[in-house]
């Protein structure tokens, strides 16, 4: 119940708040901030709850779970069900809701009602994505969530609205149709064998499949999270729509919707397919860890403040790709606490980025320098997250990072000193981001007002949860690796796979 | 003696939707013989259509039956022949204002509309070469001047005379291989041709399969499936928004669902160069309707190549065969229907219509993408409507087309058509480009920027007209959100067919 509540809420919102704007000018923002609050308070209930509830083996794992038939014809439920991994990543969206909906507050003047309306179902359908467990349902939030993002971008974004939004659209859309035949094609071979049609996950779990077949049907889910991750080489649509979003846009595009794609290898991919992730995994981890590096690389050549901050996403999310395929309790716990951390974070710069072109109407970093001495309060957060970014002890995607590389040199040592290269290639991008924009003369002479009462607030509250995962990560860790231990017939699977 | 008159009795219950079409269609023409005003025309069209969608239950509880050899009135015609009413009770609605209102004579477009109605219905309840042809015949004779009805415009007429060329030398076609397969089996009937085919040694010799090559042919060129898709777009651009929707809708619609009976009923589905050549149309379809709708500039051309496209996603579920085919070709053409109507239905709202010049001359329609520019601001409705509609025929959820979709995956699936398949999630991909294009031509700043230049004073849409839309809107989606209740009633029509 309280599973479709969550959703619901953000749904209605979204619905409300488009209304309220036409009742009233001014007054979408709020409704959408109060949603997101109900939102963000209500999953931190849930959390706490589950603090005992975890406790319990009998539990199975499972918080709470909704069941209800939508399309008996084809055995479609509606299913939702969160575990510890859903839970935290649900967390992470409300949170990052609120984040967005106030760094929206004075960017967003044109058509706010019709604004946070996409903002709120953007979220809604990303709930839904991180709760679905029929994978029908799974798919319809999929998609659902491109359409407000989709227009967020179209709509709110920078010069080249119209190209990346329908660069984003098309690669997502289209790499998800193919994860649609591989759901089918998996369903009916689940038909052929037990004669049951059905689209829910734990009935699909243990589907026996040639190996081929196997191999196949993992390669349309793995298409359609490897774009969504994004896993190089199909990132391209990453650094233009990240770019040209709005504020808010590039935040939930950053924080929450490249974790479903995570989130997708490690809820479907390996659990469904074990056999085939098993023999796939060399090749994935070496994707991730080319994503890594490429990534940091390609950061360290931009100049627009805004696609750098993309490209060292890209970089990240291969740490998460990495400590996914690694599969050992490691390497998981890390990968989920990249993935949160990697959204706190980079949310954070994207908010900077935001506040800066809203008062400079530019993200060229050749036009900035010296605003430290114009805005100290902006150039010690932009210190803060950069030096986050580059994974400094004490931050939480230090965390990630080393326990990803520590599972990782388990399976496979040569690719963990690989990835562990990046440390140094993420130090000269973040590095530079601050000597570019912070430090040196004010040759522009900007004359900018520094952080007001709102933006303070925002940046603050990223910058403690930044340093709590880093200090005391164990809550998170936790609540999401269950998932590792849980079926131990998979990691061994995989482990015989990898081997051979 | 006594059985006489009572089966004569329910035989003609069961016919009576197609009676009552007929029916009004001569009292819509006597009655506009000694009052020409067109409004009372047009509510004595409406009310004929809604008693014939009502006499669909009547018909369909007396019992699926055989009405003589040429027609069969089982679930599968009724649901149909209910899909053509309804679509063409819309197409009624937008008709009226389009075609000048109360101040112009328009009345015998209902006559007209009737009658390609009823050939329609004709078509999909036919079991018998004969029927088929006259169904046809009916069908295309009246659209014919459909689309010529502005007579005093160019491209009407255009469009008007190239769709009669194609229509004759399809009609050609398809007698010359209805003549053929007769020539090899002696019968017109398709259950007796199926029964006749099922026979463990009897197959198509070269007669026959020429023959039933000629009819997919023939077909295939009414529904526009490449390479016999040249005219599509010409006749969709030059005909009259709401005509255009009547094209799309049950022209094509009504020839799908005959041929997918034909295929089931006369066993055609068991020739293998036959299927082997509609998979490689679908699979050309799709990527030709849809790269081709790329390099469109005018949305009446974009629709016409999307409609191309629709047409080759369900072929996919058609050539899965089997009760899934059925299912799948049955909803997909619901959605498509709703979708089409409802992107048309914009199209005409948008347009002046007849009703520009005092000579009852139209310049254009509102088609070219400018046209369109900006109207999420200054019309949010319309604007909504059609972009729901472009997401359906998208294949996004919360939409009928997603499910749509689905349903014919399912069935490509089933069947391991990977071919096909696959390339519908290509030209899928590659549609989400075009329709995109129109919503973002929808979102842009609206045309106050071009103050320079004159903007067509764009019509405000009636009062019946916003109804309808709206209403289609609310199908679209209650139905892609629910869809368990229309897959009951499909499940009825499959039981009957195989």
């Amino acid at each position: 119940m309280i599973l479709s509540a969550l959703i619901f809420i953000l749904a209605a919102g979204g619905l409300l708040s488009w209304a309220a704007e036409r009742w009233r000018l001014g007054s979408a923002k709020w409704v959408a901030l109060a949603t997101v609050g109900i939102e963000l308070v209500l999953t931190i209930w849930l959390w706490l709850q589950s603090a005992s509830a975890m406790a319990l083996p009998a539990h199975g794992g499972w918080l709470a779970e909704i069941r209800a038939e939508w399309i008996p014809r084809f055995g479609v439920s509606f299913h939702l069900a969160m575990d510890g991994i859903s839970l935290i990543l649900v967390v992470l969206t409300a949170f990052l809701g609120m984040v967005s909906v106030a760094c929206s507050w004075t960017e967003i003047q044109e058509r706010a009602g019709f604004f946070y309306f996409n903002l709120l179902w953007t979220l809604a359908g990303a709930v839904g994505v991180f709760l679905a467990l029929d994978l029908f349902l799974f798919f319809f939030f999929w998609e659902l969530m491109l359409v407000p993002m989709y227009f967020m971008i179209a709509i709110w974004g920078h010069e080249k609205r119209q190209y990346a939004s329908i660069k984003f659209f098309i690669f997502t859309e289209g790499s998800g149709l193919f994860m649609l035949v591989a759901i089918l094609a998996l369903v009916f071979v689940h038909y052929r064998s037990t004669g049951v049609l059905t689209f829910d996950y734990f009935e699909l779990l243990n589907t026996a499949m040639s190996p081929s077949t196997e191999l196949w049907i993992m390669l349309g889910f793995f298409i359609a999270f490897a774009v969504k991750t994004p896993i190089v080489p199909f990132h391209t649509w990453l650094p233009d729509a990240h770019t040209e979003a709005p504020t808010a846009g590039s935040v939930i595009l950053a924080g929450v919707l490249l974790k479903t794609g995570a989130y997708g290898l490690l809820r479907f991919v390996v659990p469904l397919f074990p056999e085939a992730a098993g023999y796939f995994a060399p090749v994935a981890m070496a994707l991730g860890a080319t994503g890594v590096l490429y990534g940091a690389f390609l950061a360290f050549a931009q100049t627009d403040f805004k696609r750098l901050v993309a490209y060292t996403s890209v970089s990240h999310l291969g740490f998460a790709v990495l400590g996914i395929f690694a599969w050992n309790p490691w390497s998981l716990g890390g990968a989920v606490m990249q993935m949160i951390a990697h959204g706190i974070s980079t949310g954070a710069l994207f908010v900077i980025a935001g506040i800066l072109q809203e008062r400079t109407h530019t993200r060229d970093m050749r036009r900035f320098g010296g605003l430290w001495s114009v805005m100290p309060r902006l150039a010690a957060m932009g210190l803060f997250f950069a030096i986050a970014a580059l994974g400094l002890p004490g931050m939480g995607n230090f965390v990630g990072e080393f326990l990803v590389l520590m599972g990782l040199s388990r399976a496979s040592s040569v690719l963990a000193s690989v990835a562990a290269v990046a440390f140094v290639a993420s130090v000269v991008y973040a590095l530079a981001l601050v000597q570019k924009i912070f430090h040196g003369e004010n040759t522009h002479g900007w004359q900018l007002h520094d952080l007001s009462g709102r933006e303070m607030a925002t940046l603050y509250s990223m910058a403690a949860i930044t340093l709590w995962l880093g200090l005391y990560p164990q809550p998170v860790l936790d609540t999401a690796p269950g998932i590792a231990n849980r079926p131990p017939a998979i990691a061994v699977a995989h482990r015989e796979g990898s081997a051979e | 003696m006594n059985l006489v008159p009572s089966a004569l009795h329910s035989n003609l219950m069961v016919l009576s939707p197609l009676i009552l079409l007929a029916g009004s269609a001569v009292v819509v023409m006597l009655a506009a013989a000694f009052y020409r005003h067109p409004r009372p025309v047009m509510m004595l069209t409406l009310a004929g259509l809604v008693l014939s969608f009502a006499s669909l239950f009547l018909s369909q509880g007396v019992g699926s039956r055989q009405v003589t050899a040429l027609l069969v009135l089982d679930h599968y015609a009724l649901f149909f022949i209910g899909l053509i009413v309804a679509a063409t009770f819309v197409v009624a609605v937008l008709c009226y204002r389009y075609f000048g209102g109360d101040e112009s004579r328009h009345e015998a477009l209902y006559i007209l509309l009737l009658l390609a109605a009823l050939g329609g219905g004709v078509l999909v309840a036919s079991s018998h070469f004969a029927s088929f042809l006259l169904g046809l015949e009916l069908l295309s004779i009246s659209l014919f001047a459909l689309i010529a009805y502005p007579r005093f415009t160019e491209r009407p007429l255009e469009a008007g005379i190239k769709y009669l060329i194609l229509a004759g030398f399809s009609s050609g076609l398809l007698l010359f291989g209805m003549a053929l397969v007769y020539a090899q089996l002696g019968t017109m009937q398709f259950a007796k041709i199926g029964t006749m085919l099922a026979a463990p040694d009897q197959v198509l010799e070269l007669y026959g399969l020429a023959g039933l090559a000629l009819i997919v042919t023939g077909v295939g060129f009414k529904l526009a499936l490449v390479p016999f898709h040249m005219w599509t777009p010409d006749v969709y651009e030059g005909a009259p928004a709401p005509i255009t929707a009547f094209i799309a809708t049950v022209s094509k619609g009504a020839m799908l669902a005959l041929l997918l009976r034909y295929f089931l009923v006369a066993g055609a589905y068991q020739s293998q160069p036959i299927t082997l050549a509609l998979s490689l149309v679908a699979v050309m379809t799709i990527l030709v309707g849809n790269l081709l709708a790329l390099l469109q500039d005018n949305v009446k051309r974009i629709l016409a190549y999307s409609s191309i496209a629709q047409l080759g996603y369900l072929l996919v579920g058609f050539l899965a065969y089997g009760g899934l085919a059925i299912e799948a070709v049955a909803y997909y053409l619901t959605a498509y229907f709703v979708t089409m109507l409802g992107a048309f239905g914009v199209v005409t709202v948008l347009s002046g219509g007849l009703n520009d010049g005092s000579d009852g001359v139209a310049e254009r329609d509102s088609d070219r993408l400018a046209d369109y520019a900006g109207l999420f601001w200054h019309k949010p409705w319309l604007a909504g409507v059609f972009t729901a509609m472009l997401l359906s025929l998208a294949g996004i959820p919360l939409t009928m087309g997603f499910i749509g979709k689905f349903y014919v995956l399912v069935a490509g699936v089933e069947a391991s058509l990977w071919m096909p398949v696959i390339a519908l999630v290509i030209g899928s991909a590659i549609g989400l480009f075009y329709y995109l294009r129109i919503i973002a031509v929808m979102c842009a700043p609206g045309s106050k920027a071009t103050t320079g230049q004159i903007i067509r004073p764009v019509a405000s849409p009636s009062l019946a007209e916003s109804v309808t839309l709206a209403a289609l809107t609310l199908l679209l989606i209650w139905l892609g959100i629910d869809p368990a209740q229309l897959i009951d009633v499909l499940g009825a029509t499959v039981v009957q067919l195989t």
